[in-house]
């Protein structure tokens, strides 16, 4: 058998990720209608006329994205370590740094992406103009990698304890609240016609950050959630 | 070198016998620092020109708002420390920290709630140094939080020092965004309340309260401890003997 690269490793553990989440992809669902839905309740508890939405309608998006990906959050690593995959990926010999980066992009891949493609339609729902939905989806599309990326580390901490997805909220949310500044503020500015690439860079290199910090730390929870 | 001494002080029976003889060294100093910082802020120093007395509050909130952050850095030292090198007593040192850092954090808001309230006539603006502070208090919430919702003891130090340190990477991220957020959406409302420079006699008891803040953290934090040492230990043969005397 020829021994498994890091890479090969990472492959696996993504292209496994996938088709699980294409095998069950009613739980996978669950998020997008949710991020619908959010965005739903404020025209009808706020004036639905589209002018006044538009004013709001950056904060709306961003939230309700906030909100859908710490829902999706619940499936990244509970059935792993519920039928002892963790455990496995603990055991494999391969760096689990790798294995838990590639998890974490198969969730985005599940849960952030079909966020971004739904935004267009989201967007125009609550006013927002067609020249500010590229900025809305760039926005959101570093967002919810921010999001899956810091969610990974409290997800990871949180693993197996009872009442864990509220837990989970109080921790992720506090440390989200820079990336929602940005990016709300890029779809903001975009609305209004100006320049949105100050806040989107921020934003990416936000992005960087997190993707070089959040694995290691994802891996360290995993030890210690799964001893 | 050799780091026996280290071992030995680190050991819960030496820690606890330690923290007790060093407690009244931090809380008298502190209690005295205290009173002559009160005297001297409340009584003795001159009512600003522009904000009345109104301004005296700086004394509790600025001592407050520095301790919420020192003591968040001690709790994440503390646990780093934990973490690393596997010290049991570091993470009793900072499971003793949480609750006291959030008790800080929830007076410097208070403090600046009411100051803000003769300021900028309403009890709450979004203003950036109240924001940072709101989001410190949440930051202190989740790792208490998860510190109380896993059972095993071991698990629970461990999970929450790595979400301490977490949080200490994204402190100052939080903190500029929420800056550059301010001036972006509020820089009109906001009315200066910092002193670009204090006078002297305004100056000398706000220094005091500083430092007689400090030292009742450390008392408090002495006396934390020790609880805390009891609640690890309290099937330990050391404590029932150092009880019974």
């Amino acid at each position: 058998m020829n021994p498994t690269g890091i890479l090969g490793a990472a492959w696996l553990a993504y292209r496994r990720d996938l088709l699980l989440a294409l095998r069950h992809w009613g739980q996978v669902a669950q998020p997008l209608i949710f991020f619908v839905m959010i965005t739903t309740l404020f025209p009808l508890a706020l004036d639905p006329e589209l002018a006044e939405l538009r004013r709001i309608a950056a904060g709306i998006l961003w939230v309700a994205a906030l909100l859908a990906s710490l829902l999706g959050l619940e499936l990244l690593f509970r059935s792993d370590h519920a039928d002892g995959t963790l455990e496995q990926m603990l055991l494999c010999g391969q760096p689990l740094t790798i294995l838990a980066l590639a998890k974490g992009l198969a969730h985005w891949t599940v849960c952030g992406l079909p966020i971004v493609l739904l935004t267009p339609f989201v967007a125009t729902g609550i006013g927002v103009p067609f020249e500010a939905v590229g900025t809305a989806m760039k926005s959101l599309a570093l967002g919810t990698g921010i999001l899956s990326a810091l969610g990974a580390i409290g997800s990871a901490l949180t693993l197996g304890l009872r009442r864990g997805s509220l837990l989970l909220g109080l921790l992720v949310l506090p440390l989200a609240m820079p990336a929602l500044i940005f990016g709300a503020r890029a779809i903001d500015l975009s609305i209004h016609g100006d320049s949105a690439r100050g806040p989107l860079l921020l934003l990416a290199a936000m992005l960087v950050l997190a993707l070089t910090l959040a694995p290691p730390a994802v891996a360290a929870a995993l030890r210690i959630s799964a001893e | 070198m050799n780091w026996t001494w280290l071992h030995k002080l680190v050991s819960p029976p030496h820690a606890y016998r330690i923290a007790g003889r060093l407690t009244p060294w931090f809380g008298w100093p502190a209690f005295v620092l205290i009173a002559v910082g009160l005297f001297g802020g409340v009584v003795l120093a001159p009512a600003d020109y522009q904000q009345g007395d109104a301004f005296r509050i700086v004394y509790v909130h600025a001592p407050s708002a520095w301790l919420s952050m020192l003591v968040y850095g001690t709790m994440a030292a503390a646990a780093a420390v934990g973490l690393i090198w596997r010290i049991k007593l570091a993470h009793a040192v900072a499971a003793a920290s949480a609750p006291i850092g959030a008790s800080f954090t929830v007076l410097a808001l208070a403090t600046g709630s009411i100051w803000g309230k003769p300021m900028w006539g309403t009890w709450w603006v979004w203003d950036a140094r109240l924001t940072s502070e709101l989001l410190l208090l949440f930051l202190y919430a989740g790792v208490m939080a998860l510190r109380s919702s896993i059972d095993d003891r071991d698990r629970a130090d461990r999970a929450s020092a790595l979400l301490a340190i977490v949080g200490i990477v994204n402190l100052p991220i939080i903190h500029y965004s929420v800056n550059w957020w301010n001036t972006l959406h509020q820089a009109s409302t906001l009315t200066r309340i910092g002193k670009p420079s204090m006078a002297g006699d305004m100056l000398w008891p706000l220094l005091t309260m500083l430092l007689g803040f400090t030292l009742y953290f450390g008392a408090v934090l002495l006396v934390r401890l020790r609880g805390e040492i009891l609640l690890r230990e309290r099937d330990a043969s050391w404590l029932r003997s150092v009880l019974a005397r």
